[in-house]
């Protein structure tokens, strides 16, 4: 191909090409996440958010224990896994963890952004591992900062009334793993979505009728195979793993979820996720 | 060196680019031009891996971009300076992308301090004008100090000043022998950048040759002169070889001859002069014949 150069001039002298390293990648999709202000807003809110309606929730309920704990009233035996790991503040973090990881993918194919990266890293895979992984991280943080500290902040509180939970207390730390873990799970659901959709409004509307609106269709007992599917959608899952075996109040329906199934729910969401995103951004054009 | 072979692109029925093949060579700029939808951009995607081609292969130094794990290294390109983010500083966008690369972050600063945005360094893209879009994006492009660099539209938006400055630097980079590839859709910017030149036209190759080749096939290349005396200057003009032809009374345009060489002559004969000017649209002119023609060409073309 030299023989083709019209011109003498050497070819400059180029920078000595480095190993290829992943971690280059975890880096530069670091760089990017710290550097939008609304992603990092996002985040720190709606931890803060959550914590806040956990903690409110069981301050608030401290009235009623005390005013059951009265003689002539009814016995009431409080679930403090209900409360202080509210479904509220459970679906505030799933939609803000979407919202995430949807706005991680979304945000480069709403601005173009996406051909400056692919043009800079071919290997598209890659990218979306890094995306993936630094997505799950932060998000994997974000939830156990949340779980635990809902956790442990209610039960401080309601230790003072003799129903507090400790960590070993059967369920708890199941419940504490799977409402962490319904963070990063919701996160990359939120890149699968972006990544096949790619524009922002219809993913997040996407994204809230599967994690929110699919639940309600799904929830009735009256036909088996639709509760059954509906025990695999993420709420569904998070619920039956927090759900605190000893509260004598629980109903399971017609057709319960098992523990097991619900893990393996929780997998297979984070799992196909990162399969589908990473399959489609590869194959299409940007 | 980027190396297309038939190279070809169809959306559905649309064929945007049509059995494309070219070379671009080291040590020279080389212009892309064509009208606006005859394929440039969809061509320039498909050299960097960003489109995948329905048929044939573009290669660049050997090998499709696409199958290179990191690109910035082998190809710097700028295709569209409002392909960022507008919510991050023009450094924390150039370090994610140097970081990615590998590439030491003292080249950030390097890069900025080139283009001249080292005091923005800290501001918000989206509060970048785009001339200042377009510098950022040229920075993005020498980040990696690359042998082969890609620029689409670059004189989008830049100031007079600006534009100098890049043409300069599209020299620089070309005489370092690096490839120098650069699209536009307005014949009269590459008229002062470019050595060598590709036409396309509806997805075609109409052209591959050198700025000179390229202005000789004008049809309207030569001097326009006003004299009041125009018949007189023609029967000179004609002795010398030259062909004359009149647009109006007074006006005529001259081939064959140069500016400098008509007006010794008119002096020698006394003839007086109103105007002598070169036709510096040549190119513009060649450009507007040879894309007419293929325009007109595909317009009877059913498909």
């Amino acid at each position: 191909m030299s023989t083709m150069t019209s011109t003498a001039v050497t070819p400059p002298a180029r920078m000595t090409d480095p190993a290829v390293r992943f971690v280059d990648l975890l880096a530069a999709e670091w760089i990017k996440m710290r550097s939008l202000r609304s992603t990092y807003w996002v985040l720190v809110v709606s931890a803060l958010v959550a914590i806040a309606v956990n903690l409110n929730a069981v301050h608030t309920d401290l009235t009623y224990i005390d005013q059951s704990a009265r003689p002539g009233m009814p016995p009431y035996r409080y679930d403090p896994l209900f409360h202080g790991l509210n479904s509220i503040a459970v679906y505030l973090m799933m939609l803000a963890a979407a919202s995430v990881g949807a706005i991680s993918i979304f945000g480069e194919y709403a601005t173009g952004m996406v051909r400056t990266t692919f043009a800079a890293v071919p290997d598209r895979r890659a990218v979306v591992a890094a995306k993936v992984v630094v997505v799950t991280a932060v998000t994997l943080v974000m939830g156990v900062i949340i779980s635990t500290a809902s956790f442990f902040g209610t039960n401080a509180m309601l230790a003072s009334r003799h129903v507090g939970l400790s960590i070993n207390d059967p369920g708890c730390l199941r419940a504490v793993t799977a409402y962490a873990l319904i963070v990063p799970v919701s996160a990359l659901i939120g890149i699968a979505f972006a990544a096949v959709i790619r524009h922002a409004t219809a993913t997040i509307v996407g994204l809230v009728s599967l994690l929110f609106i699919a639940p309600l269709m799904f929830g009735g007992d009256r036909y088996k195979l639709l509760k059954e599917i509906g025990h695999y959608l993420p709420i569904a899952a998070v619920d039956r793993l927090k759900e605190n075996p000893d509260n004598p109040y629980f109903d399971p329906g017609k057709y319960p979820a098992t523990i097991t199934g619900s893990w393996i729910a929780l997998g297979c969401w984070a799992l196909v996720s990162v399969v589908v995103a990473i399959v489609v951004v590869r194959r299409r054009d940007v | 060196m980027i190396e297309a072979d038939r190279l070809t692109k169809s959306y559905g029925d649309t064929l945007a680019v049509e059995t494309l093949t070219f070379t671009v060579r080291p040590g020279q700029v080389t212009g892309f031009l064509g009208p606006n939808g005859a394929g440039k951009s969809t061509t320039l995607r498909m050299i960097l891996g960003l489109n995948t081609p329905t048929g044939g292969s573009v290669t660049v130094d050997g090998v499709p971009f696409a199958d290179r794990p990191r690109g910035l290294r082998h190809v710097g390109a700028l295709l569209d300076a409002q392909d960022v983010h507008g919510g991050r500083s023009a450094a924390a966008h150039l370090s994610a992308l140097a970081r990615s690369n590998r590439i030491p972050l003292h080249r950030v600063d390097d890069v900025l301090a080139e283009v001249g945005l080292a005091k923005a360094a800290r501001r918000r893209i989206g509060g970048f004008s785009l001339g200042m879009k377009q510098r950022l994006g040229i920075a993005g492009a020498l980040l990696g100090d690359p042998p082969v660099l890609l620029f689409d539209e670059p004189l989008n938006g830049l100031d007079p000043e600006g534009v100098l400055w890049v043409r300069g630097l599209f020299r620089r980079l070309a005489s370092e022998g690096r490839t120098v590839f650069v699209s536009s859709h307005m014949m009269g910017e590459m008229e002062h950048t470019a050595d060598h030149l590709i036409v396309i036209g509806q997805g075609r190759l109409i052209a591959d040759q050198s700025l000179e080749d390229f202005s000789a096939r004008s049809t309207g290349t030569g001097v326009t002169v006003q004299t009041p005396e125009l018949d007189a200057l023609a029967t000179v003009l004609t002795a010398e070889g030259a062909s004359v032809r009149h647009e109006s009374g007074t006006v005529g345009r001259v081939a064959g001859l140069s500016a400098a060489r008509i007006g010794e002559l008119a002096h020698l004969h006394r003839i007086m002069l109103h105007e002598l000017a070169t036709q510096t649209s040549s190119l513009e002119t060649a450009f507007m014949e040879l894309t007419a023609d293929s325009v007109e060409y595909l317009a009877g073309d059913p498909r």
